[in-house]
């Protein structure tokens, strides 16, 4: 399908229905794609169930979203920060739901999402609570934990540099969920620094190749 | 005397081996890196996807796209490299990462860990990157005070509070003595204003010989 380069965030998020599961990347704010969920925010989609490394910070951003209760369920592996004080107050009042999962769990399970694998056996958290009722297999004298794939019905995320067939660039530690995100949805969304003509992107450094991506929107 | 936070800091610096790559933990497993010999050879590698990570940065050199995984802002070394977080994942996992280390609620005298969650019901559980660290390097080393404000023993026979992680930890350095964890059990390799004896008699875990 044919990349969407939008000239606005508002028509970049246009369509996302309620109770989608969104993917938001970024850890804490490097690549976090504020604007994206700024525009989010403004289409009014609720009901969501947002996979996220982190649950917002400040008022900016998911922080932003969570505060308008548009969340009904966060997925991630580290909700409690110094300034999560928005997703603090609505968890602790029972507005939104959390499931913990332990931080490359979260990122492996939506690589196999984008991968086309069904489960995996992986060796973190055997034997903890956030394995309690899963199950469990010995391999080659080990016990692994059977997990499954989340997928993204949106992925929102943030890039560096995008050219008009959807490759992308990342920069830094901003990249972090970027590019296992945008493998991992229906529909994936980047917002970048800036949109470059084809072939002014070296295709040796793209990091995420534009088969992945559906709609791009500099911001 | 009992070590300062600054002299264990050392001392866990001292014992990682020139050449590994190593993951530090969020707080104060973050001030090894301080003592760390720059002509080490070490690599430091950052959850969110970067090994080669330098010093915090400061003034002119920060870069909101560029921080640690405590978010705070940090500076790239020569030889830096960038990945996303299912491969820095797959770093620890596959066992690639030489040393990591952690703070720790407790450690059992098998080598398990418990550094997430207090279990206090009004906590919001939050475990990061902790167990997935906990299973994947090579060498797990813990450095935490050795006695809770309450005066209890944070090395205990079965840890109390959730685990992080099942036969994980390596060594455990702390403020009063370090403990290597061994298939024959828990060995005092140094001790700090206190006498072996002494200590023997605060903990419940058994004690056995350093071996040679």
């Amino acid at each position: 399908m044919s990349l969407l380069v939008a000239d606005t965030t508002d028509e970049a998020v246009a369509g996302i229905a309620d109770g989608s599961t969104v993917l938001i990347g970024g850890f804490g704010m490097a690549g976090m794609p504020v604007d994206l969920i700024d525009a989010l925010i403004r289409q009014g989609a609720t009901d969501l169930t947002v996979v996220s490394n982190n649950a917002g910070n400040g008022d900016t951003g998911l922080a932003a979203l969570l505060a308008k209760g548009r969340v009904r369920k966060m997925i991630c592996s580290f909700p409690r920060q110094s300034d999560s004080y928005v997703f603090d107050g609505l968890y602790r009042e029972g507005k939104v739901e959390l499931e913990v999962v332990p931080q490359g769990n979260l990122a492996e399970r939506m690589r196999a999402a984008g991968a086309g694998i069904g489960a995996f056996f992986g060796p973190t958290g055997v034997g903890t609570p956030l394995a309690e009722g899963k199950e469990t297999r010995e391999i080659d004298g080990r016990t692994f934990v059977l997990e499954h794939p989340i997928k993204g019905d949106v992925a929102l995320i943030g890039a560096h540099v995008a050219d008009r067939m959807g490759n992308l660039v990342y920069r830094k530690t901003a990249r972090n969920f970027g590019p296992v995100m945008a493998t991992a949805a229906d529909t994936v969304i980047a917002q970048v620094s800036r949109v470059v003509d084809v072939g002014e992107i070296d295709p040796e450094v793209v990091v995420t190749p534009g088969i992945y991506v559906d709609r791009v929107v500099a911001a | 005397m009992s070590l300062s936070k600054e002299e264990l800091a050392a001392l866990v610096a001292r014992d990682i081996p020139a050449g590994s790559y190593v993951n530090l933990g969020i707080g104060q497993p973050t001030k090894v890196a301080d003592y760390l010999k720059p002509d080490s050879g070490v690599v430091l590698h950052t959850e969110n996807g970067m090994l080669g990570m330098g010093p915090a940065a400061e003034g002119d050199e920060i870069d909101t796209d560029l921080t640690n995984a405590g978010k705070i802002p940090v500076t790239e070394l020569p030889g830096a490299s960038y990945f996303h977080h299912a491969d820095s994942f797959a770093m620890m996992r596959g066992g690639h990462l030489d040393v990591c280390v952690l703070g720790a609620f407790q450690v059992s005298a098998g080598g398990d860990l418990a550094n997430w969650h207090t279990g206090a019901p009004d906590a919001i559980p939050a475990v990061g990157g902790a167990m997935d660290l906990a299973i994947g390097a090579k060498q797990v080393l813990v450095m935490m005070s050795l006695f809770a404000k309450d005066g209890s023993s944070k090395l205990v026979p079965e840890c109390t509070y959730p685990l992080t992680g099942l036969h994980c930890v390596d060594r455990v350095y702390t403020d009063v003595a370090t403990f290597h964890i061994t298939p024959d059990g828990v060995a005092v390799a140094e001790t700090f204003g206190i006498s072996f004896d002494d200590l023997a008699e605060r903990l419940d875990v058994p004690l056995v010989p350093l071996a040679e």
